[in-house]
């Protein structure tokens, strides 16, 4: 007994506080939550955008070029991994530029919105059209029934899809490595290289994970209670 | 009554691809006429109403609304949509607003009413059509009739010039249909110019100035209701009377 609680002490020591060896994994922390937020919000507006893109096409049969481009767009992304797209974007696109953070939310962000944007566009599909006509007959013009009766609408009905890609976006963000970014999943990675134990180094990592996930799943759950607030 | 012209359709055509809906549509629709547009299914009725705002584009034809060439690519639709309310059958109001907010929204949006004010005048509405009581429920929480007498007065909150109904009692129980007559009527009584599409032919007759009706996407007849119901010209009326008058 004693010995096992030996043995933890000694490799919580040498994988955590030897060297500071804990600093691969906080720093690690704080650039991968910095990569998902940020390619979060770059993902929905970019997948926002091209919903409506591609939904007032399906509506109304206008914005034929764009909703062409938007396709394309979602063709490639969706039709490429995203490791892929990461290095493409750091070594081809981005060849020159030293933050690599910055390509990190870049390649994250625009693989993501093509997801929110499909989940999106499914949204604005399920709302009644008698909803966009009645705004319209009100006198707004097109993108004011969007905004104030449309898409609050599509929103809520897709905040549970939303908020798993958003899960699915910050697990895909451990791939920052390729690119030598030190993040929470690369930080976890050497300190298993310096020490030889996989364990606790690893374990760590995913519990982390783990409890970001689930803080994330909380708010998107007590968002989706809030907004449920009109369904009787 | 003044005669001063409202709207004025001149020729009007509508196609869905190969499929004419509406061909050679003339009618004038003077201030505080209430204008009844009654036909089979499928005769073009409701294309008819919604080409009046807008809602569909009519492929042929003109659309004079107070004076202004509405079917005119330049002008501003959205401006003179404002001043023309429209009922819906399936009501559509929005799930996701309080019933006073899917009152205020439109006036506060477009019209830069204060919050204040439009809460006045919707509440002033509300009373009306004995609803102020559930001026903080949600639409779901409401009977069909309810919702419809709502779906009424909102139109109402942006003070327009003319009321277009698109079948407004067709969703509904028959119980619940009186009570949005009701409001229909009252309306009519202040004078509000309306436009109705129904299939309430006692409706028809209490309350319209004037009577069309509609056939395979054609304007086949017009009168007051009195013309229309008991001296029918045409044959293809005189079937449809039979038809739903018993």
């Amino acid at each position: 007994m004693g010995n096992i609680l030996e043995m933890l002490q000694n490799g919580f020591a040498r994988n955590f506080i030897t060297e500071d060896r804990y600093l691969f994994i906080v720093n690690g922390f704080f650039t991968t939550i910095q990569i998902t937020f940020f390619a979060v919000l770059l993902g929905i507006c970019v997948g926002f955008l091209i919903a409506m893109i591609r939904a007032t096409h399906d509506m109304t049969g206008k914005l034929k070029i764009p909703n062409y481009i938007c396709k394309l767009y979602l063709t490639l992304i969706r039709g490429t991994p995203t490791v892929v797209q990461l290095l493409m974007l750091n070594f081809i696109v981005f060849a020159s530029m030293n933050n690599k953070i910055m390509v990190a939310i870049l390649a994250f962000g625009i693989n993501s919105g093509a997801y929110v944007a499909e989940i999106v566009r499914s949204g604005i599909m399920s709302i009644d059209k008698g909803q966009m006509e009645a705004g319209r007959s009100l006198g707004f013009h097109y993108i004011q029934s969007m905004f104030y009766i449309v898409l609050p609408q599509a929103f809520k009905n897709v905040l549970p899809a939303l908020g798993n890609e958003m899960i699915v976006l910050l697990k895909e963000t451990a791939i920052s490595g390729y690119i030598a970014i030190q993040d929470l999943t690369k930080g976890g990675d050497i300190i298993r290289s310096r020490t030889y134990d996989a364990y606790f180094p690893l374990l760590t990592v995913a519990a982390i994970y783990l409890m970001i996930v689930m803080i994330m799943t909380y708010f998107v759950n007590r968002l989706e209670r809030r907004l449920r607030n009109s369904d009787h | 009554m003044t005669t001063e012209s409202l709207i004025r359709v001149e020729h009007l055509g509508k196609k869905f691809g190969e499929m004419k809906a509406l061909s050679d549509i003339n009618t004038e629709i003077k201030k505080g006429e209430v204008v009844v547009v009654i036909g089979p299914s499928g005769s073009g009725k409701s294309t008819f109403l919604r080409c009046l705002n807008l809602l569909e584009v009519p492929t042929e034809g003109k659309i004079f609304f107070e004076n202004v060439d509405i079917t005119d690519k330049k002008a501003d639709i959205n401006r003179h949509r404002q001043k023309m309310g429209m009922v819906f059958q399936h009501f559509n109001l929005f799930p996701h607003m309080t019933i006073l907010k899917n009152m205020i929204i439109a006036p506060m949006k477009l019209q830069k009413k204060s919050e204040k004010e439009a809460t006045d005048i919707a509440m002033e509405l509300l009373k009306r059509v004995g609803l102020e009581d559930r001026a903080n429920a949600y639409p779901s929480q409401l009977s069909g009739g309810q919702k419809q007498r709502i779906a009424i007065v909102r139109a109402l909150c942006m003070q327009p010039d003319v009321m277009l109904f698109d079948e407004p009692t067709s969703a509904l129980d028959p119980e619940m249909v009186g009570e949005v007559l009701e409001v229909m009527k009252g309306l009519a009584k202040e004078n509000m110019t309306m436009v109705v599409v129904t299939h309430e032919m006692g409706f028809a007759k209490e309350v319209a100035t004037r009577v069309m009706f509609m056939a395979d996407g054609k304007q086949v007849e017009e009168g007051t209701p009195k013309e229309i119901f008991e001296s029918p010209k045409s044959q293809r009326l005189k079937t449809f009377l039979a038809k739903v008058l018993f």
